[in-house]
């Protein structure tokens, strides 16, 4: 028997919001998978690009990042800067054959806790559906020839 | 000064006064029908007829217009006087048959039939002329006016068409003396008593008895010197002088170190309802405008009294209206069982009616109130386990005739049922304000998912928000009954008044900080900056962050390309550390 594949998803999830929402979720004692992996911050803004590079690196096959709804940062307006970096790592991520899916910004309030059981149960069947992130081993390249070499495969 | 007798009593007056005016004084009633007190007389009715005597001789003169001379010698009830108002009252009666005061005035004098013709039994009007100077004098349109001559003479609007000009203000049915000027009810039902009216009823009020703090305050959309800039007797009587029409509204800005949000919430509007025929059937009222009734400082003094203005003998209270249902709002407004039971009691002890209940379940948990429960049950309430499904005037049968006929289905019984009742009451439930979006966004603070404002943890925090410094209190955080509404709003009081005592603001320790020596001084963290407390130190070349204004979201650290700028308890090293942790695990 073979084993399930079981993918793993890391959440940046916002103190205000999507935090309380899961929180909210688990009061109610609401049932989705438990494939996330919480990671608390305190505003979708402190969303370095680097961690979620760091994440796709470390395993995960998925990363979600759970903001206030538009015009309701707690700080005013993290949420925005969230948004644009998540546009702007998208087509980086789709250079490295991440597919969209794996790649996920939701607004989620603090009273939202079915969406939040929404979202990972739908992401988490998307990515159970795509297997296991198989990304390519980067080979760096040793000498100033390689590098050229790269260099022009890249160019043609 | 001038002097003169009324009655042989001797009276000193200004100038200028009015025999009318100077008998009053004196205390001598002297009847009137076309006189008021804030118009100009206009002698029409002649009833308030008396007899002067000065030196040219006896005189028969109306008193509402005449004024008073030295040396008068006045008598207000001499039989030459009796004989003129007799003859008056007979005309008048010929002219306005129907009018029931000319008819008990002439009474007074023992006339009981008019000797004149009269040419419509059912004319009230008697062309006092009251109305049209209201109308003039104090509405300020002149939307009515006299028309014709002679015995054609009536009352009545420009070319007897609709009249734009008028403002229906009501001062000329207010003022009419006979009732010949009536306002129409908005759904052609005859008005039978004003009382009725169960909101304010004049433009100018003390909203209710208790207020505070207890002054009159002016409706400005239904004053009539705010329509036509007429009118304003209430500044006329007014003695101190305290009626200011210049008075706006002002927005007042206060610095203050705490917020308490108090801003309750609203009744459920029972017309979105179609089926219970609120505002459509009469003596379908809700909850609240049952309290009116039943109060005692209220239109009928306390009275339950139907539209007609006749006691109930039966009431049907229809629970749920609005809450625990799918297509309005899904959760329990808690307040409306207990009320409704409460109504339920009144009723039966002020009317003695029988009063049947509706509920979906009820829900009476608390200190006495089941045992208010159980005591109703005793009392004999009818009380029907099923939620009403509509209520109509359509009779079915005899019993059903002229009654309003609840429709339900009795899921103890399991039947459907009708029952044919006097009145309804509908038990509102209880809804966010209208505008709580805008406040919780004002506030930066959040809104559960029925719109009630969300605290900041149901057990560890529940009067917090997510805004430092802001509370809640009362039913703006949900629907409460007085008693957890006083207990709540006590916590959010003594929350608020412990940060104030304080005298000092504890910060989160989550402050982002600088690194100087890592600091290639790009600026780009600056603009990031909502709170603006980073500012740029010239001479070090690097950025700087002021922790008291920084609030710690870290989005200036996610932003800084050389991890100079690091968060406390966040930083860069700690949350990649995390990332491993939670996914080193299978």
């Amino acid at each position: 028997m073979s084993e399930q594949f079981e993918p793993k998803i890391v959440a940046f999830f916002c103190n205000w919001c999507t935090y309380t929402a899961a929180d909210l979720a688990g009061i109610s004692r609401m049932k989705y998978a438990p494939n996330v992996r919480v990671v608390r911050l305190m505003c979708s803004g402190r969303v370095d690009p680097q961690f979620i590079l760091a994440a796709f690196r470390d395993g995960a096959d998925g990363v979600l990042i759970g903001g206030c709804h538009p015009g309701d940062c707690h700080y005013q307006e993290g949420n925005y800067k969230a948004l644009r970096r998540f546009h702007l790592l998208k087509p980086v991520l789709e250079e490295m054959n991440i597919e969209d899916e794996r790649f996920r910004l939701e607004w989620i309030s603090a009273s939202e806790g079915d969406k939040v059981q929404k979202v990972i149960n739908e992401m988490v069947e998307q990515i159970t559906k795509l297997g296991p992130l198989d990304l390519e081993p980067i080979s760096t390249p040793e000498t100033l020839d390689e590098m050229l070499e790269k260099e022009q495969e890249i160019a043609v | 000064m001038i002097s003169l007798k009324i009655n042989g009593k001797p009276i000193q007056v200004e100038s200028g006064t009015t025999i009318l005016q100077a008998a009053k004084q004196l205390g001598f009633e002297i009847p009137t029908l076309c006189y008021h007190p804030q118009l100009e007389p206009y002698a029409a009715c002649r009833v308030c007829t008396v007899e002067v005597k000065n030196e040219k001789g006896n005189k028969l003169m109306t008193s509402c217009n005449s004024i008073v001379e030295d040396g008068m010698e006045v008598q207000t009830d001499s039989d030459a006087v009796a004989q003129a108002r007799k003859i008056n009252l007979q005309l008048l009666m010929a002219q306005a048959p129907a009018a029931e005061i000319v008819s008990e005035m002439a009474a007074n004098y023992g006339v009981g039939d008019t000797a004149f013709l009269s040419e419509n039994a059912e004319e009230k009007c008697i062309l006092c002329g009251l109305c049209v100077r209201a109308c003039e004098q104090v509405a300020g349109t002149s939307a009515i006016g006299f028309a014709n001559r002679g015995k054609d003479r009536v009352v009545t609007t420009p070319f007897d068409v609709q009249n734009e000009a008028c403002i229906t203000c009501g001062s000329c049915a207010f003022v009419c003396p006979t009732g010949a000027i009536t306002m129409d009810d908005p759904f052609g039902r005859e008005v039978i008593h004003d009382e009725m009216t169960l909101g304010p009823d004049k433009a100018i009020t003390v909203p209710f008895m208790q207020a505070v703090p207890n002054a009159p305050a002016i409706d400005t959309e239904a004053c009539i010197h705010f329509k036509t800039d007429a009118c304003g007797l209430c500044a006329e009587v007014c003695e101190p002088e305290a009626i200011d029409y210049s008075q706006k509204d002002e927005i007042e800005e206060v610095e203050v170190g705490t917020i308490l949000l108090a801003t309750g919430f609203k009744t459920f509007d029972a017309s979105r309802i179609a089926k219970y025929g609120y505002g459509k059937l009469p003596n379908v009222i809700t909850s609240l405008e049952f309290e009116k009734l039943s109060n005692a400082s209220g239109p009928t003094g306390g009275d339950i009294l139907m539209q007609d203005g006749s006691v109930p003998k039966s009431v049907g209270i229809i629970h749920c209206v609005g809450s625990r249902d799918d297509n309005y709002n899904k959760y329990c407004s808690k307040v409306c069982c207990m009320y409704s039971l409460k109504i339920a009691h009144l009723m039966a002890e002020k009317t003695g009616a029988e009063v049947y209940n509706f509920y979906i379940d009820m829900r009476t948990p608390g200190k006495g109130y089941e045992e208010f429960y159980e005591r109703l049950l005793e009392e004999g309430m009818h009380l029907i386990r099923g939620r009403a499904a509509d209520v109509s005037d359509w009779a079915m049968n005899e019993d059903e005739e002229g009654k309003l006929v609840i429709r339900a289905e009795d899921t103890l019984v399991g039947a459907v049922r009708r029952i044919p009742v006097d009145m309804v009451v509908l038990a509102v439930g209880l809804e966010p304000q209208p505008d709580a979006e805008e406040i919780r966004r004002k506030f930066n603070i959040s809104c559960s998912s029925d719109g009630w404002f969300l605290e900041r943890h149901p057990k560890l925090a529940p009067v917090s928000t997510f805004t430092d410094g802001v509370f809640l209190a009362g039913s703006c955080q949900g629907p409460k009954d007085i008693p957890e509404t006083v207990a709540q709003s006590g916590a959010a009081v003594a929350e608020a008044l412990a940060l104030i005592d304080r005298g000092y603001v504890e910060l989160e320790p989550n402050t982002a900080f600088i690194y100087e020596e890592e600091c290639s001084g790009c600026k780009t963290c600056i603009p990031l900056c909502p709170f603006s407390a980073i500012s740029f130190v010239e001479d070090k070349n690097v950025s700087e962050i002021n922790e008291a204004l920084c609030k710690g979201c870290g989005t200036c650290v996610a932003a800084c390309p050389s991890g100079a700028a690091q968060q406390h308890l966040f930083t860069d090293e700690q949350i990649f550390e995390e990332i491993k942790g939670v996914l080193s695990y299978v």
